[in-house]
């Protein structure tokens, strides 16, 4: 199984900080009522870390990784990427969202190169880069399909691509399954394990589903809503990612339920 | 059974024979109402001609090279006033589409004078730039322009916000996120916008002529109208109709042509 054969940092080797968030607020004003989406929210992310933030819907996930992103400014609290402050969206953190956002006027090795194509890397480059993307995602046969003739997973695995092609530092991820069938969900939550080994990647993920964060991450901060905050981090131990019955393992499963009770009659 | 419920069902594929035959069809009962109108007396001859008295009309114009005259005349002066209303009007559209500032700049402004009606305006034209060529293509280019604006900034506003973000995430500036994003994505609507707009500016094009003209077809059918030639104003009317429907079927194949990677594909 892909779960048993996970890379964890060693020891030996301390850790490096890649994302931090101290006291991170964001509040969101309209005309005459206004409403703290994130409250305090501090957390940590390290090199090649794969973290996931799961809590009930509106608990400020999708506003926390847009901050990250640098679409949304935090209103009060430090986030720092790899040191420094964030100034604004950037290619050095790609982003990969819950709805379909392929460029539809683009193929799919279109859509893979267009982080390369806007910085001018010459075509050889950019052919060899796709073609391995392609490869990776499993969709070198659809090299020229245009997006309509993709189906959602396909269409959420060359978003994926898209975002590793233009050589990101952190992968932010926001439900990007949310829209998948259980099976595809599934097939491409071991896809992106298997991705995150390889690519030595530093990945922020966001869902609701529970189990889908226990599987996947190395730890996952638990949120609650109204205000946002988080409630708990949990590291997966590592008993439960080798464990040989993945997610039927009896561990895996406690820690499930365990997760569940903590967010409660919110969870949905 | 499983037939009629396909073609009641919303949005059901239908075959091509009911298809054509739904087109052929109403075509056949206008064509049927018009023969017993005009041959079974109902509406006296000076007013309503026989579709044969207007096919035999429109072989003599056909052959006629003053009916061609009129036809080019007319056609260079809509292309002309349209190709100068999107010329100005595009870029204004998109710039008020993009940005809020050109927003506040364009839109109130064309909403309102959008409102006020360009034929009105015709008279005023005629006073500003006379009765010579300019003065039809200024009524063309006035009656279309403030049209296209709006219509423009709408259709570039209705780009996904989404897809912009995404171009941000994979290192665009705010440049290529304009050239490679937004006017990427808004070029099916805008096809689309101009397809409509100029059916307008053909409108515009006949009201220009009846008031002031000397030639096109807005005056052909003006002329035919003083001497109670009704067969040739319908051979007017019919030829506007059929110039119609050609560029629309133009601009239909070239956005099919241009745009495969559309959803839906209509
Ligand atoms: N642009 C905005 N303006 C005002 N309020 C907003 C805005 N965006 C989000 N909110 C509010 O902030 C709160 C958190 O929203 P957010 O989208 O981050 O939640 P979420 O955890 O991602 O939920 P979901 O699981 O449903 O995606 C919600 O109450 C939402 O209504
Ligand atoms: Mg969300």
């Amino acid at each position: 199984m892909l779960s048993a054969a996970r890379i964890t940092l060693t020891d030996a080797e301390p850790a490096k900080l890649k994302i931090s968030g101290e006291s991170v607020s964001k509040m969101y004003r309209s005309k005459n009522k206004q409403l703290l989406a994130l409250d305090r929210v501090s957390f940590q992310v390290f090199e090649n870390d794969f973290v996931s933030f799961v809590g009930p819907s509106g608990c400020g996930k999708s506003t926390l990784l847009r901050i990250l992103a640098g679409l949304e400014e935090a209103s009060d609290g430090t986030v720092l990427v790899s040191g420094r402050t964030i100034e604004g969206p950037g290619a050095d953190r790609g982003m990969v969202f819950q709805s379909y956002t392929l460029f539809p006027w683009l193929t799919v090795r279109e859509n893979i190169e267009f982080g390369m194509t806007l910085k001018n890397v010459p075509l050889f480059e950019k052919r060899a880069v796709s073609d391995r993307f392609m490869e990776l995602v499993g969709l070198t046969k659809f090299a020229k399909s245009f997006p309509k003739e993709l189906s959602g997973g396909m269409k959420q695995r060359v978003a994926i691509a898209r975002a590793l092609a233009a050589n990101p530092e952190v992968l932010l991820m926001d439900e990007p399954f949310g829209a998948l069938d259980p099976q595809t969900k599934e097939a491409m939550q071991t896809m992106l394990v298997d991705i995150w080994q390889k690519e030595k990647t530093t990945i922020v993920f966001i869902t609701h589903d529970i189990e889908e964060a226990v599987f996947l991450s190395e730890r996952v901060y638990v949120m609650d809503p109204n205000p946002g905050r988080i409630r708990a981090e949990i590291a997966i131990p590592e008993d439960i990612k080798r464990h040989p019955d993945g997610r039927d393992a009896e561990p895996f499963l406690k820690l499930k339920k365990q997760i569940v009770s903590m967010i409660g009659h919110h969870h949905d | 059974m499983k037939k009629r419920s396909s073609i009641l069902q919303i949005r059901g594929e239908i075959g091509r024979g009911w298809y054509l035959g739904g087109v052929a069809g109403t075509f056949v009962i206008v064509l049927a109402l018009w023969s017993a109108a005009s041959w079974g007396g109902w509406v006296e001859r000076t007013f309503l001609p026989t579709p044969l008295q207007v096919l035999e009309q429109f072989g003599n114009q056909i052959v006629s090279p003053e009916f061609w005259n009129h036809v080019g005349i007319s056609i260079s002066r809509v292309s002309i006033g349209f190709l100068l209303a999107c010329l100005v009007g595009i870029p204004i559209g998109i710039f008020a589409g993009t940005f809020r500032f050109a927003e506040a700049v364009v839109l109130p402004q064309s909403e309102f004078i959008r409102y006020m009606p360009a034929t009105a305006f015709v008279p005023l034209i005629m006073v500003w730039a006379g009765i010579g060529e300019m003065a039809k293509i200024w009524v063309i280019f006035l009656g279309c322009i403030f049209q296209i604006i709006l219509m423009v900034a709408d259709n570039v506003r209705s780009v996904s916000g989404e897809l912009l973000q995404v171009s941000y995430t994979l290192g665009a500036t705010r440049r290529q996120a304009i050239q490679q994003v937004l006017l990427r994505a808004v070029m099916p609507d805008l096809m689309n916008t101009m397809r409509m707009m100029i059916g307008w500016a053909w409108t515009y094009l006949v009201v220009a002529e009846l008031v002031a003209a000397s030639s096109g077809l807005g005056f052909s059918i003006l002329k035919a109208q003083r001497f109670l030639n009704t067969d040739v104003i319908f051979v007017g009317i019919i030829t506007i109709g059929l110039l119609g429907l050609l560029t629309d079927r133009a601009f239909a194949i070239c956005h099919k042509r241009f745009f495969p990677w559309l959803e839906g594909g209509r």
